[in-house]
């Protein structure tokens, strides 16, 4: 059985196509990342399959269960963590985690062991109000709340926005540890180190899935040569690099600005190209795609 | 030597025993881009509000734009512009409207104000939305037009407070080239953020922990200096080294 199974599914809000016709299937135990813009359309597929939203067509099934006619059945089976933080502000942390594991008619103790390692870090403050955490602790919270009726599935939904890297860190190392436990989990995010995190990712775009593989994959689909550039004047760089016709695509990369080119085109005939545009200290370099250049090549050509 | 435009002298803010900020000292160029990086509760907040001119400092010495933040705040916060994730534009205000408030705030006049709305709405191409209410654009348009409100009124320095939580790489990219062009045309930006590739195009960073600065450099010698190949990696260093959590 398919932890998640999803069908033709379409969703419209007035005249706009929140979800176009999305079929994907989740393995039990996958790390399943839904990568996008901001509108793309991400929160309505959580939503839908989490049976907070109706489609308007096509069906979802997760965990063996049909997210519309079964919707009472599945909210045991699943852990929903919204983008927005949805635990009650007035209450304790600990009494935020007891309410919940009473409301799915189980206790703190019974699974600890599963929220263990997070909540302990959370757990000198357990006497402290929801609302005056910091975004970090929220997160963590927030997670122990998703799990401690033990679901067979996770729905995380931008899980780390807002959250410092050493936590963010931790919260996917947390991630791995409930994968060994056969735990699904089904997250999004903007973040494309998080990204290659995943078991395998679906890049979404206008709401369509424009790319499903594993990280791996995607990288060594990108076909085109690849080159960093760099000068003493970024800024102007950028800008002579977009108007030189040879160039197909530039974006800024940091420190460098990654480039495509014409196969025609020469490392010296480029540098000559910027030396005469009064650029010093040039660098150009061929490189290795990331995932974020595959990003930013689909999410171009599907502008 | 370049202008200073932000320049600090053991810095400091108690809270009754505890130290939110210990004694840092760096300085900023004019138009410099600048990371100012740590974990939550390394004290970046405070250390900017202080810059800010909204929070005085217990001790130790700060410039900001020319002026001293502890006894000249309110010439401080003039010539400054600001911007965070979590406040910038007001959501039940048409675009225009944000633009003709903040303008005013500044004191700047109705025809400048007016002129330089329909210059920045072209160059976003936004000319069309300028009736929109903020709250229905989408977050990337948001954060690009809360940035061009934080500098209408060409301050010498602009303080962005994670400025880009929450958007793809797309839309950060178009982000961050209005910070270039601010930079290029010689405004100072401050810019706190939790990404770290973010970190990687800001020309230097420092990375506070535990209330004090405990790295500053360009991101190329940082990662030298820790043997690290990436920003995310010299900060899990100095970030896992924090004595004090979160809170």
């Amino acid at each position: 059985m398919k932890a998640i199974s999803v069908q033709n599914i379409n969703k419209k809000y007035r005249d706009i196509q929140a979800l176009n016709n999305i079929s994907f299937d989740v393995e039990q135990g996958e790390i399943y990342g839904i990568i996008g813009p901001d509108g793309a359309g991400k929160t309505s597929l959580f939503r839908i399959l989490t049976s907070l939203l109706l489609a308007d067509s096509g069906t979802a099934i997760v965990d063996g269960l049909d997210v519309v006619s079964d919707y009472k059945e599945i909210r045991k089976h699943i852990g929903y963590m919204p983008g927005r933080f949805s635990l009650y502000q007035d209450l304790t942390v600990e009494e935020n985690l007891e309410f919940f594991a009473t409301v799915f008619n189980t206790t703190i103790q019974e699974n600890y062991y599963l929220i263990k390692d997070i909540y302990q870090q959370i757990e000198p403050f357990k006497n402290r109000r929801a609302g005056k955490l910091s975004g970090g602790m929220k997160q963590k919270l927030a997670l122990s709340c998703a799990l401690i009726h033990k679901p067979a599935i996770l729905f995380l939904d931008e899980p780390t926005t807002g959250v410092d890297p050493v936590s963010r860190k931790e919260f996917w190392e947390m991630l791995r540890k409930l994968k060994e436990q056969n735990i699904t989990i089904l997250v999004s995010t903007p973040y494309m180190d998080e990204a290659t995190l995943c078991d395998r990712i679906a890049l979404i775009q206008h709401g369509r899935f424009l790319q499903v593989d594993t990280p791996q994959n995607i990288i060594d689909r990108f076909s085109e040569p690849l080159w960093s550039v760099k000068s003493n004047l970024m800024y102007r760089l950028l800008k002579d690099l977009r108007q030189y016709d040879k160039v197909k695509t530039c974006f800024t990369f940091g420190e460098t600005h990654h480039i495509t080119v014409n196969n025609n085109l020469t490392v010296a005939e480029l540098k000559a190209f910027l030396a005469d545009k009064q650029h010093k200290d040039i660098e150009i370099h061929t490189i290795q795609a990331t995932i974020e250049d595959c990003y930013m090549q689909l999410a171009q050509n599907n502008e | 030597m370049a202008e200073k435009v932000i320049q600090t002298e053991n810095l400091t803010k108690k809270f009754g025993n505890f130290t939110a900020v210990d004694n840092i000292s760096f300085s900023v160029d004019r138009g410099e881009v600048f990371g100012f990086l740590g974990a939550n509760g390394a004290g970046k907040t405070t250390a900017m509000r202080m810059l800010c001119g909204l929070s005085y400092p217990t001790s130790g010495k700060g410039m900001v734009a020319g002026f001293d933040i502890a006894r000249q705040q309110e010439d401080v916060k003039r010539n400054i512009g600001y911007m965070s994730q979590k406040f910038s534009l007001y959501e039940d205000l048409k675009v225009w409207e944000n633009m003709r408030l903040f303008g005013g705030i500044y004191g700047m006049r109705d025809k400048e104000i007016s002129t330089k709305t329909d210059e920045i709405l072209t160059e976003l191409g936004f000319i069309n939305e300028r009736n929109t209410l903020v709250k229905e654009l989408p977050l990337g348009w948001k954060q690009k037009l809360a940035f061009s409100v934080s500098i209408f009124h060409e301050p010498k320095v602009v303080f962005l407070d994670e400025p880009t939580g929450g958007v793809d790489p797309a839309t950060r990219r178009q982000f961050w080239e209005l910070i270039y062009q601010a930079s290029d045309r010689g405004i100072t930006v401050f810019v706190t953020t939790h990404y770290m590739d973010e970190a990687e195009y800001c020309r230097r960073v420092s990375i506070m922990v535990d209330g004090r600065i405990e790295a500053l450099d360009t991101p190329a010698n940082l990662r030298h200096q820790f043997n690290a190949d990436s920003m995310d990696g010299v900060f899990q260093q100095l970030a896992r080294k924090a004595q004090r959590g979160d809170n």
